[in-house]
């Protein structure tokens, strides 16, 4: 056994040497893709970009819980915990014998470090709100933590799984954008700026030795360089797959698989409410009965997508369909104009560079012809739409995709880029934060569906789908991405 | 001669001032602000500002200008916002990729374009240069995108002889680096050695014009001697000069093709930067390929007065 | 050469015309840009259907008697996109040109007029700097600030060829002052900014025409690039390289969208390429000796 590990160690070296690719080494070797490559691998303070965690996430770095492929809370380095009848205090066990990739032993101590340090004044953590009700964080012994929370908080586990509430060892935690050290069953190798990360399987790894030993990771934006890097062969797995219309394409040719999933995206046409005349409701509702749903899905996603009818994921047990408040009906639309007494509307429609958006873009423009309203599409960069559209509200309709998860607290916000504002929505999302009884949380999640339905806050288009295309013989991909992360442990080659 | 060379620096050292103005004040007023692209749609304020002033930014435009010139003036080209590591580091394992890929492209149009030219001048109004030129005006036209995704697909998708994109890394070996850059590299060839072909061509014909060479025949020499002991050597002057032009264009000029083949080269480096407003980055970058042009131009300068001083008062 | 300065005259117009249609690469130039021309100007009046009306159940349709060139990926007919994308093209890249003829020759004709002093220094600098930037990416850069849009493209392109026209015009202009007729007409009282006007300008107009075409093709170019990274016009206003952006992906299931955009520009490139040929050789017979 031990004679022919060193055989094929130094077959793997003679290859390497030799510059050829490994082709024995399927069994082990993962080349994936991504869209968007990461601009640091710190996920607490790299700033928001999903990629540093669907990067990092689960392979290099581990939190205290984990979100599992369905969305569900899952023990990580804390292997179990204790919440208090107030449920102010929440007690960790963690997991023993766990080292960083440095040969540091990870303690409670990495904990109370890591958890001060996001929510600490200057910390430039993306999601610092995720720690903004912890107030204190006390190592009671090596193995145990204890988290004081200023209020009970129904989804405190849940975000000490997200990307953001990694833990980190205070002697590498300098260097963590450029050369991430965490726990994970995964240790950084190198990152090509421009080109791709790699990683190697974890010797030391606390956990179960994962199926995959070495895994490049590569940045593609491009639609048509995605499909060519498919198809050439070049790359095994791509998440995130940014062109839909090819699907078909790929689904024809025996040699890959694509699975479709759900993400937490909810598409919208956003209008702003806060300016004539879209704070009427009628022209809002105007504007939303013009919406052909399904010619949007099929048109800007190939039919890939959800429909939805408020802003709430599908996925979620409590989400209610109100598709029909807002049904496709072009003459309903124009009777609602003219009661407004609006005619020869013009509106600005701004595009950030996401595919959905500049594809549905077009669509909507002509859907909002067909009822008499112009539009005007301007495309937009990232950093233009945050600070003209997000920021200054210079705007009258978007298309934005927001995916984070249990997110319809933003239409609580008064100052948020919809500028939405309704009394007894702020009322019923305040009250569904503190509370605790399952049965009532369906209602007011239900109410809040509802009222945003029911106001036309914004166009509801459609739940963004998860577009996996793999090579046919990888199995253990997720399906769904309730959090951006490519969890590379999970997966495997079929013998 | 001292007073030239110090004339032309100054002159060079106040272009340069007018372009770094230029590029500060051009990345000033691009709507965006770095902190908020970072920290994106669940930033806090108190977030945004701790980033702020992380970066630098909360300081006066003025301050920045000057902090920024003042370092490059020591070779430190700053750190960039979004990847935290030197732009220098940056700059130099994107030349990795994008000076290789320019040399090979342009190896490539050398390769292609000094026989073509040659031979369509040997045999002026044949058929074969008819072919040639008729062939060249074509590869001027073709948008070189265009051409990139029909190779693309030829030899990457259907033929599986390359990788569609990508770049292996030098330490995979000489081999595979190549092997990643040939598609892009004959993509970006096309156009430019159309480009020189006619250059060789026409400006053969225009030596072969002179009257050396007419002497050179009416002593007996055969056309095809004339041609490469004398016309060849004479043409390349103007053929050398497009060259160089051509060089310095693919190093950075080639952003588009690096896109379509995923390549981390220099163009794409700035083009992200821009679009993830990684301000230190783009004006550090941009500014070095200005003075690398500017520099170059005030090298041939210089070294074509010392050749002919007679230029000294002309340009 | 008398003292007259030597205009064009009507029996050299006769002349020119008479090896312009000698001229097989000028005739063969002239007929394709024509075609474009002319499918740009149809596109004003007349597209068989409308280029924005979108039809998604007809999407991705081969050639028939309906859709000549087919349908798009959002049921557009391809023949009415193609000729509005004609108008696109041949607005940005014309508009370039003439912005980069407006100010680079009057600048040129200055810097002629007054050179070896500070100023012609200086505006020649000033185009050696223009030229140091890196071009695409100044473009990107414009598109950044001031937003995506065919105008934007437009002054894109066309800042890079004012540079070339000042040089062109102002190192054609400077063997002109040493001729005599502009020496005559000094000693006749005219001014300098008079003779740059009267006696310089239209003696180099031909090399400017030959210039202008050929700038014209490359701005069809990077209007085209410009348009593929999605910094051109903006939708619903089809142009040729966004609807190969836009279709790239598509090869396989319909290949008509990625090349009949691409000959399309492939064509009007190549029809003002040998126009620009065509035009050198007519006006410089020296050059048609010894280049032909």
């Amino acid at each position: 056994m031990k004679f022919s590990a060193i055989l094929t160690g130094s077959a793997v070296a003679l290859v390497m040497a030799l510059g050829l690719s490994p082709a024995y080494a399927a069994g082990t070797n993962l080349n994936m893709a991504m869209q968007l490559e990461p601009p640091s691998l710190d996920p607490t303070t790299g700033g928001a970009a999903a990629a540093i965690r669907s990067v990092t996430y689960d392979n290099i770095f581990e939190g205290l819980t984990k979100i599992d492929g369905d969305g569900a809370v899952q023990p990580l380095l804390a292997k179990s915990w204790d919440i208090s009848g107030d449920g102010l205090t929440y007690t960790f066990h963690l997991q023993e014998g766990v080292t960083f990739h440095d040969g540091t032993p990870f303690s409670a101590d990495d904990v109370k470090f890591s958890l001060d340090r996001a929510r600490a004044e200057d910390s430039v953590n993306a999601q610092k709100q995720l720690f903004a009700n912890i107030t204190s964080v006390d190592v009671v012994d090596p193995n145990t933590v204890t988290v004081t929370l200023g209020s009970p908080q129904g989804d405190f586990l849940y975000n000490m799984g997200w990307g953001d509430a990694i833990i980190v060892s205070p002697a590498s935690e300098a260097d963590n954008a450029n050369n991430p050290v965490g726990t994970g069953p995964y240790k950084f190798v190198e990152w090509v700026k421009g080109d791709h990360v790699s990683m190697e399987a974890n010797a030391d790894y606390w956990g179960a030795t994962p199926s995959i030993e070495t895994a490049t990771i590569k940045f593609i934006s491009d639609p048509t360089a995605a499909l060519a890097s498919i198809l050439a062969g070049d790359v095994d797995l791509f998440g995130g797959f940014p062109a839909p219309e090819t699907l078909d394409v790929i689904k024809a040719d025996p040699r890959f698989q694509v699975i479709v999933g759900s993400t937490n995206g909810e598409t919208v046409l956003a209008m702003n409410n806060g300016k004539p005349p879209l704070d009427n409701v009628k022209v809002r509702a105007a504007i939303a009965h013009a919406l052909d749903r399904q010619a949007l899905i099929d048109g800007a996603q190939f039919g890939y997508g959800t429909p939805i009818g408020s802003f709430f994921s599908p996925s979620d047990p409590a989400y209610e369909d109100l598709t029909g408040i807002s049904n496709f009906d072009p003459e309903l639309s124009k009777s609602l104009l003219a009661e407004a007494g609006v005619s020869d509307l013009t509106l600005s429609l701004k595009l950030p560079p996401a595919a959905y958006a500049r594809q549905a873009g077009p669509i909507i423009q002509q859907e909002l012809a067909n009822v008499g309203i112009n539009v005007e599409i301007t495309n937009v960069e990232w950093a233009d739409w945050l600070q003209n559209v997000f920021t200054n509200r210079d705007y009258d309709l978007t298309i934005v995709s927001h995916v984070e998860p249990n997110d319809y607290g933003v239409f609580a916000r008064d100052d948020y880029y919809f500028a939405y504002h309704s009394e007894a929505y702020n009322a019923a999302v305040a009250e569904l934060a503190v509370t605790s009884d399952p049965a009532r949380q369906t209602e007011l999640k239900k109410q809040i569906q509802e009222i945003l339905a029911n106001d036309f806050a914004a166009g509801f288009l459609f739940e963004l789908a998860n577009v996996t295309v793999a090579n046919k013989d990888l199995s253990g991909i997720r399906a769904n991405a309730p959090i951006p992360a490519a969890v590379i442990s999970e997966l495997s080659w079929a013998e | 001669m001292t007073s030239f060379l110090f004339g032309r620096i100054v002159s060079m050292a106040i272009s340069l001032l007018v372009a770094s103005i230029i590029i500060f004040a051009i990345l000033e007023i691009l709507p965006g602000d770095p902190a908020q692209f970072m920290l994106g749609v669940n930033a806090q304020p108190d977030t945004l500002q701790a980033l702020r002033t992380q970066l630098g930014l909360d300081q006066p435009v003025i301050l920045r200008y000057f902090s920024w010139m003042a370092g490059m003036l020591h070779g430190d080209f700053g750190i960039s916002y979004t990847y935290r590591s030197p732009v220098t580091e940056l700059v130099l394992q994107r030349v990795a990729v994008s000076a290789p890929l320019a040399l090979y492209a342009l190896t490539l149009t050398i390769l292609v374009a000094f026989p073509a030219g040659i031979i369509a001048a040997a045999r002026r109004n044949s058929a074969t240069d008819l072919t040639v030129m008729g062939a060249t005006q074509i590869g001027v036209a073709v948008p070189n995108f265009w051409f990139a995704i029909i190779l693309m697909w030829v030899f990457a998708v259907t033929l599986h002889w390359f990788s569609a994109g990508g770049f292996a890394g030098w330490n995979k070996g000489f081999f595979e680096g190549i092997k990643s850059l040939t598609l892009p590299a004959i993509a970006l060839a096309l156009p430019q050695a159309s480009i020189l072909a006619r250059v060789m061509r026409s400006s053969l014909l225009d030596t072969l014009g002179e009257d050396y060479i007419r002497t050179a025949r009416a002593k007996g020499l055969s056309q095809n001697k004339t041609l490469w002991r004398h016309a060849v050597r004479n043409a390349l002057i103007p053929v050398l000069t497009i060259v160089g032009l051509q060089f310095s264009f693919l190093l950075a000029g080639a952003i588009i093709i690096e896109n379509v083949f995923y390549l981390p080269g220099l163009g794409r480096l700035i083009f992200q930067g821009i679009t993830q407003r990684d301000l230190i980055t783009v004006k550090s970058v941009v500014m070095l390929l200005v003075f690398a042009v500017i520099f170059v131009n005030f090298l041939v300068e210089v070294a074509y007065v010392l050749i002919d001083p007679r230029l000294r008062h002309q340009r | 050469m008398s003292e007259v300065s030597p205009v064009i005259s009507e029996s050299r117009t006769r002349e020119l015309l008479r090896s312009a249609l000698r001229s097989r690469s000028f005739v063969a130039g002239a007929i394709l840009t024509a075609i474009i021309l002319l499918s740009a100007l149809t596109s004003l009046v007349w597209t068989p259907y409308d280029f924005a009306a979108q039809d998604i159940p007809n999407k991705l349709q081969g050639f028939s008697a309906e859709h000549w060139f087919g349908t798009d990926q959002y049921g557009r007919d391809v023949f009415s996109m193609i000729l509005v994308g004609a108008r696109t093209s041949i607005i940005v890249a014309l508009l370039a040109v003439g912005l980069g003829i407006g100010l680079g020759v009057p600048l040129g004709l200055l810097a002629a007029a007054v050179r070896g002093t500070l100023l012609d220094e200086v505006v020649m600098r000033g185009n050696d700097l223009v030229f140091a930037f890196p071009a695409l990416l100044i473009a990107i850069l414009i598109t950044a600030v001031f937003g995506p849009s065919a105008i934007n493209a437009m002054i894109a392109i066309g800042i890079f060829n004012i540079p070339v026209f000042a040089r062109l015009s102002r190192a054609a202009a400077l063997s002109l002052w040493t001729r005599e007729f502009v020496l005559a007409a000094r000693v006749a009282g005219k001014g300098t900014a008079r003779i740059s006007v009267e006696h310089i300008l239209p003696n180099i107009a031909n090399t400017l025409i030959v210039q202008g075409t050929i700038q014209f093709s490359l701005g069809i170019l990077a209007e085209a690039a410009l348009a593929y990274v999605g910094l051109g016009a903006q939708p619903p206003i089809p142009s040729w390289g966004k609807m190969l952006a836009d279709s790239q992906t598509l090869v396989s299931l319909a290949p008509h969208l990625a090349i009949i955009p691409g000959l399309a520009i492939v064509l009007t490139v190549l029809g003002l390429n040998l126009m620009g040929d065509g035009l050198r050789d007519i006006f410089d017979p020296r050059t048609r000796r010894s280049r032909q």
